[in-house]
């Protein structure tokens, strides 16, 4: 049924809208390819941004996931600085922010997420930023200095991201996090404690258990976080990083069946056979897990976008990932593989004092997710065992001293 | 610049300039060159851009961190040649560099 010539519009020019582009080429798709995205730059990786690029490690160039030729070259029509904003599905057009519209054969959804905004007092004052897009980036860049105070509202991945690079950048840093531990809806406590640790050592502080109520600002420019037990944290810039929402009202404005995104399924194909949904909008079956969810990740991007570029070209599906995701704080690596979903039992493989460690979320005898921390052979091993689901020696995985490779034997 | 040539599983080669400072893996996905997947960007974190250092160059391409080490550890087909391109930084001395990837990065 594919037809290599069709016109495929990929709405988003993300890290799943950039890599579906590449590799409907890649497998061989001759027809138009449009790509329109509401960034002025070409699509980029955005996990840098909060990492290597906040601490000035990486540019703009070594960001971007193609040079912008690319697009000229393999003939994708790359269209930046402009958003959808009707979707006619009987007609297969779409309506674009510059008054244009589009007629497709394959419509892909890969719109992403964006920052929750806190609906609190001064929350649009100058220097109360997020985190989401190179733009961001580098408003926060230029902000955050020697002698700078940042105060981070969320103790999640960004937020811990953010103020890793905020110390490395000098600035004074205070996590502010409305849950008594860090990490509190994503990570063990056994992490969250780690984390906070870690990150105090290297001169960051903490307020747990804070809930923020309003900014408060002079001459438009922010001065502080306002608690609700009255106290003012002083700042000459706030990153609220407190979560995404799905850009999914393109889909659900036309009728299209959302849950907390844009539903898919295998193929990552919506309910509407001539759309896809992938990445960060996307709301997908998870069949590890026997349960569909929205995953917030690169790996999950990557993913969909083979399974979406596959489909379009007739190509059999590709064999399904274990999720997996990572993130760099300091010198150190933690790397997550699968959800904790259904978990009843934890163990915990080597001493976190030593910084290298990893803990396992056990369903049973097998493995839903593993959390490591400088620890690549628990985190690849571990991976595999929750792809195959094989049932492991709970004692041995809890002896250090007992390989990975023979825990897995 | 340093040309480095990139050769396929299935011998298809390129050759292409690449800038002192990028990594041998920017290199490769900058100028579309397949077969080096590298998922995670260059964090080290997901072994997708391991390659074949050719003989006559392991050395110049410098001693592997251990968390390269340990991650390619687990990754398919490994040789005592193998290292994650994320981790090799191009420089001028390395003008000529010959790698060979694998079959499959996943």
């Amino acid at each position: 049924m594919s037809d290599l010539n069709a016109h495929v519009v990929i709405i988003g020019a993300g890290h799943a809208g950039g890599t579906l582009a590449a590799l409907l080429r890649q497998y061989g798709h001759t027809g138009p390819i449009t790509l329109v995205g509401d960034e002025p730059i070409p699509p980029y990786q955005r996990p840098p941004l909060s990492k290597a690029w906040l601490k000035g490690e990486a540019d703009a160039d070594s960001l971007a996931l193609k040079p912008l030729e690319f697009y000229g070259e393999e003939n994708i029509d790359f269209r930046p600085n402009v958003k959808a904003v009707k979707l006619e599905r009987a007609a297969r057009k779409v309506k674009l922010s510059d008054g244009s519209e589009l007629t497709y054969d394959h419509l892909v959804l890969a719109t992403g997420a964006r920052a929750i905004a806190l609906p609190i007092p001064g929350a649009d004052l100058a220097g109360v930023m997020f985190l989401r897009t190179a733009a961001d980036a580098e408003a926060l860049k230029n902000t955050v200095g020697p002698g700078k105070r940042l105060a981070v509202v969320g103790g999640g991945y960004i937020g811990l991201e953010v103020a890793a690079s905020g110390r490395a950048l000098g600035a004074e840093v205070v996590v502010l996090e409305r849950e008594t531990r860090l990490l509190a809806r994503v990570a063990t406590e056994v992490l969250s404690d780690f984390f906070r640790k870690m990150h105090e050592s290297h001169g960051v502080a903490f307020e747990l258990g804070a809930s923020v109520v309003g900014f408060e600002g002079e001459n438009g420019q922010v001065t502080g976080v306002k608690l609700a037990d009255g106290r003012v944290i002083a700042c000459d810039a706030a990153v609220v990083g407190v979560g995404a929402h799905p850009n999914d009202e393109l889909a659900s404005e036309s009728g299209l069946e959302t849950a907390r995104g844009v539903v898919v399924d295998l193929e990552a194909r919506t309910s509407d056979p001539h759309i896809f949904a992938i990445g960060d909008v996307s709301h997908r079956p998870m069949p590890i897990y026997g349960r569909m969810f929205r995953m917030e990740s690169v790996p999950n991007a990557l993913e969909q976008a083979k399974q979406a570029a596959c489909a379009i070209v007739g190509r059999p599906a590709p064999t399904g990932e274990v999720p997996w995701q990572w993130s760099d704080q300091y010198d150190l690596k933690l790397q997550i593989a699968g959800y904790a979903f259904d978990v009843d039992e934890i163990v915990v493989r080597g001493d976190p004092s030593t910084g290298k460690f990893a803990v396992f979320h056990l369903k049973g005898d097998q493995v839903q997710s593993v959390e490591a921390i400088n620890a690549p052979p628990e985190f690849m091993m571990g991976r595999q065992l929750i792809g195959n689901r094989k049932a492991v020696n709970k004692t041995k995985l809890a002896d250090p001293s007992v390989s990975m490779k023979e825990v897995t034997a | 610049m340093a040309k480095i040539t990139y050769i396929q599983f299935d011998g298809t080669e390129n050759v292409v300039d690449v800038k002192p400072g990028l990594t041998v893996m920017e290199g490769a996905v900058k100028n579309n060159i397949r077969g080096i997947d590298a998922d995670c960007g260059g964090a080290c974190a997901c072994a997708t851009c391991h390659v074949f250092v050719d003989e006559a160059w392991t050395e110049k391409t410098g001693a592997k961190s251990a968390m390269e080490e340990s991650m390619l550890d687990f990754a398919e087909n490994v040789q005592d040649n193998s290292r994650l391109s994320c981790q090799i930084k191009v420089t001028e001395e390395l003008d000529g560099l010959i790698v060979r990837l694998p079959e499959s990065q996943h």
